[in-house]
């Protein structure tokens, strides 16, 4: 079963339209590829120094160390790709930590056969979404495997940040009666990749709302917000994000569901496929947990960073580990975790 | 049964087959819907959507029934013998 | 929405709420049928504002969990087929069948497709001449013209590659094989607001008179739910019995008359298997004789095929309203939405599901 090309041929044949088991295979055809794709968008110095590490400078603060890795299909929608969304991603892990974004690895796992204009295009956007933040893409690693044992891409990445959160963000640190500051509204993620799933498409301007969350964190942290714990909202939203503090703290949570920003256009997504918008996925939204005499500088420097924030809730003491929901029609009802995937439904 | 959800009508189309179909304005989202069951819709009707088809065209007057029917029930028992 | 969001007034929600509690003075046992209604209702926490002596029972309107068990292992084993591409709805992919689900079969390399219309389906097999496209056409009577088109379409191209598994369901029997059943405690109906815009109503009248129980045609959002309860509650302390409509902004008594003709061309009624129930006669539909070449049971004979349910699964009693879903035994320990028993703890409008996510709170009584 070998595809690999003769290398030692001495007219090596030349870059195609795709990628090829060989652009994997640690040869001149790797070079090239690293070199086309790679280098020309990722710039930093300290790749381009080669070596089979990056040597950086040492740092005065605690370190956070995050990874991630990245299996969207597809790879391209309407607000991003899998590149801006690993890039995103990592770096909001680690402002969640309450860490500013240093460096970021990427480890890529190229299916054989995915167009080498795409791969390219992903490379550019990570480069764009770590210029947002200033993050500094400094090693990384490419591997090719056979076509049928990968998405097209999958991709790793793994970031460093300093913190610079005076107190650890932690679930440890939540206590009854803090509030639930949401930075904006929810499950744009989510629906702008059912806008372009197979089976499911609909037309709309809607884009997902990957986003950095470092400015708004730093911003938290310039007005001296008392932030005790920081969620970012990825797969299974609000709700898993919400259930995953009450259970790690210990604590009770309520959350006022008219109190939830939701896009009329995620509504309607929603209401087509009979999806709950709690449930769908963000990329861009973060909840933080602060005391309540913090409620007006917590509002005020997340909107001096261009969120649209909104208190949803309040942390209380039972019912310990649990979520609780006030409904559209203000009735109290338990706000479970996602079991499974949320399925478009019939009925 | 069946997720059936209000959408208004953006444009009529003819498409494959010869059936009818709409662009559907669901609050900024658009998804095209057989309207070969309504054959009466026109252009800028609401209209319930399932599984890619509209079943009925919404009678807005009817749609305003329910408010109604509160607002005269709750006259009717402060006022009534109970 | 408009036309959605109205209808989720919290106002106008409490005052709903307030007028059923003034005007229910006896206790009563009612059924909503459909599973869309029950999802609502749970979903909103509508039944926590209902007056204590008003009991809501959750019907077996939830096409996904009556379609049954030996259809779900047919599926199953036609979408194994090296040359099948199997279309299905999405919430159809978790219901377990005896030893497997589409989900499952789809994670060991079945080609199995979630499509939103039976239309997607038919331009599937269009695209891809050399595979056979099947579609699992489950549904209560409002899916049922969709695919009835669909098969009308491929028919009219002379499609060879396109064909129907069929588990259409008919609401109507259901509810008289409730009615009629000796355990029977349903005093009135919120009759399927969707099921009745296709199919009208006029065939509810029989069943209000025969066995003296109002019913009310209902929507699916929180005022449509409180307006139908006061609706039928208003006849029930009234000693009424007749068939009245909230959701008059979409069900007419005469239905949809195109969606009905084209019903009627493709399918006959037929003795249906409900999972969990039993047999109730003529409540399904099946292909005629005009379009029988469209059946995939006849296309892919599938031999072996021995069904068995779980013996701790109780769905039969959650479908008929006997019993609710937290009384059962094996809720929330060993049947969950991740490990399901049987198919109402699966489906995203399943009685069991909605509890499950919705009301875990809720004591057994």
């Amino acid at each position: 079963m070998n595809k690999e090309i003769n290398l030692s041929c001495p007219v090596p044949h030349a870059l195609d339209t795709t990628v090829t088991l060989a652009h994997g295979g640690g040869g001149r055809l790797m070079h090239q590829l690293i070199g086309k794709i790679f280098l020309s968008a990722f710039t930093d110095p300290a790749l381009h120094e080669a070596h089979d590490g990056a040597r950086l400078e040492p740092c005065p603060d605690k370190l956070a160390f995050t990874t991630d890795s990245f299996v969207v299909r597809p790879l391209f929608f309407p607000g991003g790709d899998i590149g801006s969304l690993s890039v995103h991603g990592t770096c909001n892990d680690l402002a969640m930590c309450g860490a500013q974004p240093l460096y970021l690895s990427c480890g890529f796992i190229i299916e054989e056969g995915l167009s080498l204009d795409a791969l390219a295009a992903v490379a550019k956007s990570m480069a764009r979404a770590a210029a947002e933040v200033g993050v500094r893409i400094v090693t990384g690693d490419t591997k090719v495997v056979e076509r049928g044992k990968g998405d097209g891409l999958y991709l790793n990445t793994a970031g460093v940040g300093r913190i610079l959160a005076p107190d650890p963000v932690s679930p440890e640190r939540v206590r009854p009666g803090h509030l639930v500051v949401l930075s904006g509204d929810v499950g744009a993620h989510g629906a702008a990749i059912l806008s372009v799933r197979e089976g499911l498409k609909f037309d709309t301007a809607l884009q997902s709302d990957a986003a950095h969350l470092w400015p708004a964190v730093r911003a938290l942290l310039e007005a001296d917000v008392d932030i005790r714990c920081l969620r970012d909202l990825t797969r299974g939203g609000l709700a898993t994000a919400v259930n995953e503090i009450a259970q790690k703290s210990g604590c009770g949570i309520s959350i006022d569901e008219a109190k939830v920003p939701i896009r009329p256009e995620v509504e309607g997504a929603c209401e087509m496929f009979g999806l709950d918008p709690l449930y769908m996925a963000c990329e861009g939204r973060l909840i933080a947990f602060v005391p309540p005499d913090h409620r007006e500088r917590t509002l005020q420097a997340l909107r001096s960073a261009g969120c649209e924030p909104a208190v949803i809730g309040a942390v209380s003491e039972k019912p310990a580990g649990e979520v609780r929901l006030q409904t559209r029609i203000g009735v109290e009802r338990v706000l479970d975790m996602l079991s499974g995937e949320q399925l478009p439904r019939i009925c | 049964m069946c997720l059936g959800i209000p959408g208004k009508i953006a444009r009529i189309t003819a498409q494959g087959g010869g059936l009818p179909f709409g662009r559907i304005d669901f609050g900024g989202i658009f998804k095209d819907a057989c309207l070969a069951y309504v054959p009466e819709a026109k252009v800028g009707d609401y209209v319930i959507i399932h599984a890619g088809f509209a079943i009925s065209v919404l009678d807005e007057a009817e749609a305003a029934q329910t408010f109604k029917y509160l607002e005269e029930l709750d006259q009717a028992l402060a006022q009534g013998p109970r | 929405m408009k036309y959605l969001d109205e209808y989720r007034d919290r106002r106008a929600a409490e005052r709903y709420a307030r007028l059923l509690k003034s005007l229910a003075k006896h206790p009563w046992t009612v059924m909503e049928v459909c599973g869309g209604q029950t999802h609502s209702i749970v979903r909103f926490g509508i039944d926590r504002l209902l007056p204590p002596g008003l009991s809501l029972v959750h019907g077996p309107g939830c096409p996904v969990c009556v379609t049954p068990l030996e259809l779900i292992d047919r599926a199953i084993a036609v979408s194994r087929r090296a040359e099948v591409v199997f279309c299905s709805f999405g919430d159809m992919l978790r219901v377990p069948g005896s030893r497997s689900s589409l989900l499952e079969a789809r994670a060991q390399g079945a080609d199995i497709r979630v499509v939103y219309s039976p239309l997607d389906a038919v331009a599937i097999a269009q695209e891809l001449p050399d595979r056979q496209v099947v579609f699992f056409a489950v549904g209560f009577e409002t899916t049922a013209p969709m695919t009835a088109m669909a098969a009308q379409q491929a028919k009219t191209l002379g499609l060879t590659n396109f064909s129907m598994l069929v588990a259409h369901v008919l609401v109507p029997p259901a509810m008289e094989a409730i009615l009629s059943s000796p355990a029977n405690k349903v005093q009135g109906f919120l009759a399927a607001g969707h099921v009745c815009t296709v199919a009208g109503f006029a065939e509810y009248q029989p069943l209000a008179d025969k066995y003296r129980v109002p019913i009310v045609v209902t929507g699916f959002e929180p005022l449509d739910i409180f307006q139908g309860l006061v609706m039928l509650v208003r006849q029930l302390e009234s000693g009424r019995c007749e068939v009245e409509n909230q959701y008059a902004r979409s069900a007419r008594a005469s239905g949809n008359r195109a969606a009905i003709a084209l019903m009627r061309e493709v399918f006959e009624p037929c003795a249906r298997q409900w999972r969990g129930i039993g047999p109730i006669p003529l409540s399904g539909l099946r292909l005629r004789e005009t379009y029988a070449a469209l059946d995939a049971e006849q296309r892919f004979q599938v031999q072996g095929l021995v069904a068995s349910e779980p013996k701790e699964c109780l769905a039969g009693e959650v479908l008929q309203g006997l019993r609710k879903p937290h009384q059962c035994p094996a809720f929330g320990a060993l049947c969950t939405p991740d490990h399901p028993l049987g198919a109402p703890m699966v489906s995203s409008e399943g009685a069991c599901a909605a509890y499950h996510r919705y009301a875990r709170d809720k004591q057994a009584a």
